[in-house]
């Protein structure tokens, strides 16, 4: 057992940092965690990484992953959120590509991977319905054979940025008579198909951040759907497990909690820092050992997976902690901006110079907007169950 | 000892709730926060006629002389409905301010115009350097003939933008944290040398950074001593401590009551959410938060008139309590909602955004914690 990083892995640490200080246009460092983003801030970092080759660590090598070890790619992880990239969303590379390369067949994974790994296709993901929540089996989006194509009539909802995308990937009941379980199947649907409607939903902190998807009389080719008509809930529940796994969000954490000290060493009581009250550097220190934790369960995890091991339940500890963390973290931030908390940044425009510190704007909308962390993904409660029932036997 | 309201608290406690339910809905508050002016001037001129206004404040000057009894009322009831118009700024500090510590000419001037609603006034204590403590002022007032000039930033002035006068605090003598050396003017607010930049809040308010640049104050429009305000300015920002811990309390019972509401109704695996277990008990932790503020909020409301030391551990313990029920109702109840509590169109997110913003008014649950613990101590 060893702690410390090869000469190898300093080396890829090294090229990691400096393609970044590279190719990271200074308007891009930081600009997700101020703000929801357009499209094209995402899309631009993608297309960079992927020039590079290094949009999916995740993948197998031989659809375009990367081949990393462990270390390399947690050390990749962590220069991204270091320098502040826009992050590579999850629904196509993280969610749905697994799914394709592990059960979809050839022409799909021929037409699909690619185009995901380009940034071509933005996918969303249409899991949720207004009646399926946490009880994610009750969904009744339904999908009816109709020669060579399903028709599907329904809703999802809480869809991410479906307002950007091109394809939604959707579960959906093809067979409403037998256990909820047994009558799910997994389609891949072009959002341009006529019958698509997309509602924004307006969240807490302003943003259009997620969407209601409605779907009338939509024509889903059936060479569309992944593996068999009916089976769709192993390939969910093995997304989630993925989803799960991507979620503890460790790096992005630390880069919080580096922020937070810098906020609260400028913020001062009575002429002394902020952090270095008793009160305050406790509070910190307990998130920091929290967080110390999780990344070595994390690693772990990632350890156990290089050794072919797949991502199982106890991957439910990995959501649950790093998003209490997360959470924690916006709740120390905006402890420690004081009155500046108060002024919505929405109502400033994008050449205004907020009011208050740089710093503190945002740190109340983030608070509010990360209270979905632990709801979304599988709430926490319903993640306890899991650890509850798989993990203890319970 | 009695917990009882009187006759007339009866009354105000039902006046209130039923002039708001009719006149301040949800949608009203959406509206009125996000559109201009974001207040109602109309809607103030009501809460006089009710004698919302005037309710603490001495008859003698056009009020209805009762007590923080009807304040508390008054401001519970404002927390059920998310009132935005500047009601403790107005009545709480500056009708306190002036009744406190106001000469009788100001008195006279102010408190009649404070119960009619004619006048409304904002409340510059904060600078951006000073995070909670109200004797850390860089804005100073320098002796100029027979009056003062005054100098300096104030931050996140709530209210502000529709007010005609503001209560401003600052440092006359002394160092910039000395206890002593802090006095308090009445500025007008449309005087030369005053420049405001005006915004929303998170929480549906509207605020203003406010910047005095030589501004003239009249020596007459000093309130109470001069150098040696910070004890009166305690004592009023206490009261306004209550008031909004009683406002907390009024949107706490809204986000607990409609929680547990939610649960009854929403099913998922076949069942009501609130047959769970784990959410049952959650619930039921939120509605023992929310009755231990309700016995702070009148722990404090009946103390505000003890001495100093009592008065500000009260004040303190109470934004203790309420400050960290908020945080556990507040996110409990987004919890339990699940997505439709993350939602804007729903009230209940709205609710937990004016809690979390009155946590950090007057000083967090950290900020009330150490001053209690350091009263303690010394006494």
């Amino acid at each position: 057992m060893d702690l410390t990083f090869s000469p190898e892995e300093e080396a890829f640490r090294a090229e990691v940092r400096s393609f970044i200080e590279e190719h990271l246009p200074p308007h891009l460092k930081g600009r997700i965690r101020r703000d929801l983003g357009t499209k094209e801030d995402y899309l631009s970092w993608h297309r960079k990484l992927y020039n590079k080759g290094w949009v999916a660590p995740n993948w197998p090598k031989q659809y375009g992953g990367t081949g990393w070890t462990v270390p390399q790619r947690y050390i990749f992880n962590e220069e991204c959120a270091r320098a502040e990239t826009p992050p590579i969303l999850p629904f196509g590379v993280s969610m749905v590509a697994p799914v394709i390369y592990t059960f979809g067949n050839d022409a799909q994974k021929k037409k699909f991977l690619p185009r995901i790994l380009s940034g071509e296709d933005w996918w969303c993901q249409g899991y949720s319905e207004p009646g399926a929540g946490s009880d994610l089996a009750n969904l009744k989006t339904r999908a009816v054979r109709e020669g060579d194509h399903y028709i599907v009539n329904g809703q999802k909802t809480w869809t991410t940025l479906a307002q950007f995308a091109d394809w939604i990937f959707c579960l959906v009941r093809t067979d409403p008579n037998v256990k909820p379980q047994e009558g799910i199947t997994f389609l891949l649907i072009d959002m341009k198909s006529p019958g698509i409607t997309v509602k924004p939903i307006i969240v807490l902190d302003g943003v259009r951040e997620v969407n209601e998807v409605f779907f009338d009389d939509v024509r889903v080719p059936v060479e569309n759907r992944v593996g068999e008509e009916n089976q769709g809930w192993t390939y969910a529940k093995f997304l989630l497990l993925h989803e799960r796994s991507g979620i503890a969000g460790v790096a992005r954490s630390k880069k919080a909690i580096e922020r937070l000290r810098e906020i609260a060493t400028a913020e001062q009581v009575d002429g002394t820092p902020l952090l270095e009250t008793d009160e305050f550097s406790r509070k910190v220190a307990e998130v920091e050992i929290d967080l110390t934790a999780l990344e070595f369960t994390e690693l772990r995890t990632l350890a156990a997976e290089s050794k072919g091991k797949p991502p199982g339940p106890e991957s439910s500890i990995l959501k649950i902690k790093g998003t209490e963390i997360q959470q924690r973290i916006t709740e120390l931030t905006l402890e420690a901006v004081g009155y500046y908390a108060y002024p919505d940044p929405h109502a400033f425009g994008e050449n205004e110079y907020p009011v208050g510190p740089e710093n503190a704007v945002g740190a109340a909308g983030v608070y509010f907007n990360m209270r979905k962390a632990s709801i979304y993904g599988g709430s926490n409660e319903i993640q306890r169950n899991i650890i509850a029932k798989a993990v203890l036997g319970l | 000892m009695d917990f009882s309201y009187s006759e007339e608290q009866e009354l105000l406690r039902n006046s209130v709730a039923r002039f708001l339910a009719d006149n301040y809905s949800f949608e009203t508050f959406r509206n009125v926060s996000r559109s201009e002016p974001g207040w109602r001037r109309a809607i103030w001129k009501q809460f006089a006629e009710l004698g919302l206004l005037g309710a603490s404040l001495p008859e003698a000057f056009g009020g209805l002389g009762g007590s923080a009894v009807e304040t508390m009322i008054v401001m519970e009831a404002f927390g059920r409905a998310l009132v935005v118009e500047p009601y403790v700024p107005t009545v709480v500090i500056a009708g306190g301010l002036l009744r406190a510590a106001g000469s009788e000419p100001q008195k006279q001037e102010w408190l009649p115009r404070i119960a009619s609603g004619d006048a409304v006034i904002a409340f510059a204590f904060a600078e951006p350097q000073g995070r909670y403590n109200l004797a850390d002022l860089a804005t100073t007032a320098r002796k100029h003939g027979a009056g003062f000039v005054l100098n300096g930033q104030k931050a996140v002035v709530i209210g502000a933008p529709f007010a005609d006068a503001l209560i401003v605090t600052a440092r006359t003598s002394g160092e910039r944290r000395d206890n002593s050396g802090v006095s308090v003017f009445l500025v007008d607010a449309r005087a030369k040398g005053v420049s405001r930049r005006d915004y929303p809040t998170m929480d549906g308010l509207r605020a203003s950074e406010i910047t005095f640049e030589n501004v003239e104050v009249p020596a007459e429009n000093l309130i109470g001593r001069h150098d040696d305000a910070l004890s009166v300015i305690e004592q009023i920002t206490d009261e306004a401590i209550a008031a909004h811990c009683a406002e907390a309390l009024g949107a706490m019972r809204v986000m607990q009551e409609s929680t547990v509401e939610y649960s009854k109704t929403r099913k998922q695996f076949g069942v009501p959410i609130g047959k769970f277990q784990v959410l049952q008990h959650r619930m039921v932790d939120m509605f023992m938060q929310v009755e231990q503020s309700a016995s702070m909020v009148l722990m404090v409301t009946l103390k505000l008139g003890e001495r100093a030391e009592e008065r500000k551990k009260a004040a303190s313990a109470t934004k203790v309590q309420v400050g960290r029920a908020g945080r556990f109702v507040g996110q409990g109840a987004v919890q339990i909602l699940g997505g439709m509590g993350m939602t804007d169109e729903l009230a209940l997110g709205h609710y937990f955004k004016r809690v979390t913003m009155i946590d950090t008014l007057y000083g967090n649950t950290d900020h009330h914690l150490a001053r209690y613990a350091s009263l303690q101590k010394r006494s």
